[in-house]
């Protein structure tokens, strides 16, 4: 695959600003139905995103690791964009502020009488994927 | 004539009346930056989904059981009117716009029939319509744009009016806010969020189409779901441009009403210290004709 036309545009985008706008060699996803990744020439296709970390790849190694909080990520042949409520490099996740998150999650989770005991709420399904993302 | 103690008093009114209108002007300016900056990073996203938007209604529509973001509830009674002003005044006709214009759309509304209820965001919108709509206004938000305006809350804002609408509490609603043309000019914005306006996406659709010529996109998980989550993400995403649009026009407003203010503070004071010095020489004119009279009766 020549280096030129082995590039895809990727770009992940949050209400508050554009986060990350390259031309890459491959992206891994976290969709809704489990990790994708997008290669140069993927069919068109509209995905949910669940909370986790891009992997944005260029040779064969990470050069870019970004936790998004959800979303919707759109794939054409030439590009990914990445419609993300959130999201933040991973070398800027503060992983003390991060575990914060999820123990407060965690409290309001128990004090919710609606609560369905072994499904956890939405808020601490991401702050968990947060606090992994910080580790790795 | 006026004496020359008053005179003084004025000047100093004066000037002290525009140094508060410049500081505040120069308050303005800096915020009009940052709210600028802020309104201009928020556009791609709103773009972007706009156009990923175009793609998916276009097929659904015809469907049945379209989602009622969507479809409609099917009735057009009950009206849902946010009005988005500003918590402060002192920013030229900004507030004052927006109010006439919700006034004029709730009094066309009404004349046909329809019945409308109100949401303020910013004070100043709900000090005014309280007057005559008091039993209308739903309620009212305050402090939104207080530093810069934060998404998190704009959500939590849009899936309050997703649980009313699913309440059936209105089956349209309509933002009116302040759109931001340049620092010295806003134009009133009117726009239907709910139903979600399709001929408007039908135009960016038929755009998205010639650029990709790649025609329908694969789903995962499914067109619903993906629907189901973008609908309400759009009202948040819509939401948010307008409070951005809205909080940008607030200061510009701001700044170029200060602008004047310090202006005609500046052509008073020069009429004020015209006038003082004309009556200081008039004073001491008739002070030494005083004078000289004296002598000359020795």
């Amino acid at each position: 695959m020549a280096e030129k036309e082995g590039k895809i545009k990727v770009e992940i985008v949050t209400p508050v600003k554009l986060l990350f706008s390259e031309s890459t060699n491959m992206v891994v996803i976290p969709g809704g139905e489990g990790d994708f990744g997008v290669l140069v020439g993927h069919a068109p296709m509209i995905s949910q995103v669940r909370a986790g970390t891009i992997n944005i790849y260029n040779g064969d190694k990470v050069s870019t690791q970004i936790f998004v909080e959800g979303g919707i990520a759109e794939v054409t042949s030439e590009g990914c964009i990445v419609l993300a409520e959130e999201a933040v490099r991973v070398v800027d996740i503060d992983k003390k502020v991060a575990e914060e998150r999820l123990l407060k999650a965690l409290a309001a989770q128990k004090s919710d009488k609606n609560h369905v005991d072994g499904l956890n709420a939405p808020e601490v399904v991401a702050a968990e994927a947060r606090v992994s993302a910080a580790q790795s | 004539m006026a004496n020359l103690k008053d005179l003084r008093l004025r000047i100093t009114s004066v000037k002290s009346t525009q140094k508060i209108t410049s500081a505040m002007k120069m308050v303005a300016a800096s915020k009009l930056r940052r709210a600028q900056a802020a309104a201009e990073e928020g556009r791609p996203y709103a773009e972007r989904m706009e156009r990923m938007l175009g793609e998916l209604t276009s097929s659904l529509l015809s469907v049945d059981g379209a989602p009622k973001l969507l479809a409609g509830s099917g009735l057009n009674d009950n009206h849902l009117i946010v009005a988005i002003t500003a918590d402060r005044g002192l920013c030229g006709g900004f507030n004052g716009s927006i109010i006439r214009n919700t006034i004029s759309k709730i009094v066309e509304l009404q004349a046909k029939g329809k019945k409308v209820k109100i949401l303020c965001l910013g004070r100043k919108g709900s000090d005014a319509l309280k007057r005559e709509f008091s039993n209308q206004i739903v309620s009212t938000l305050e402090g939104l744009t207080k530093d810069g305006v934060d998404f998190a809350l704009t959500r939590d804002i849009a899936s309050n009016l997703i649980e009313r609408f699913e309440a059936e509490e209105f089956d349209v609603c309509t933002i009116i806010y302040n759109k931001f043309i340049s620092v010295i000019s806003q134009q009133v914005s009117i726009e239907q969020v709910i139903p979600f306006p399709v001929s408007k996406v039908e135009a960016a659709d038929a755009e998205a189409a010639d650029e990709s010529e790649n025609g329908k996109y694969l789903m995962e998980p499914s067109e619903e779901e993906i629907l189901d989550d973008l609908l309400p993400l759009n009202l948040s995403i819509q939401l948010y441009k307008a409070l951005l649009e809205s909080n940008a026009s607030e200061h510009g407003a701001r700044m170029s009403a200060m602008d004047n203010a310090t202006r005609n503070a500046g052509d008073m004071l020069d009429d004020l210290t015209m006038t003082y010095n004309r009556t200081r020489q008039a004073v001491i004119t008739s002070e030494l004709i005083e004078i000289i009279s004296g002598a000359e009766a020795l």
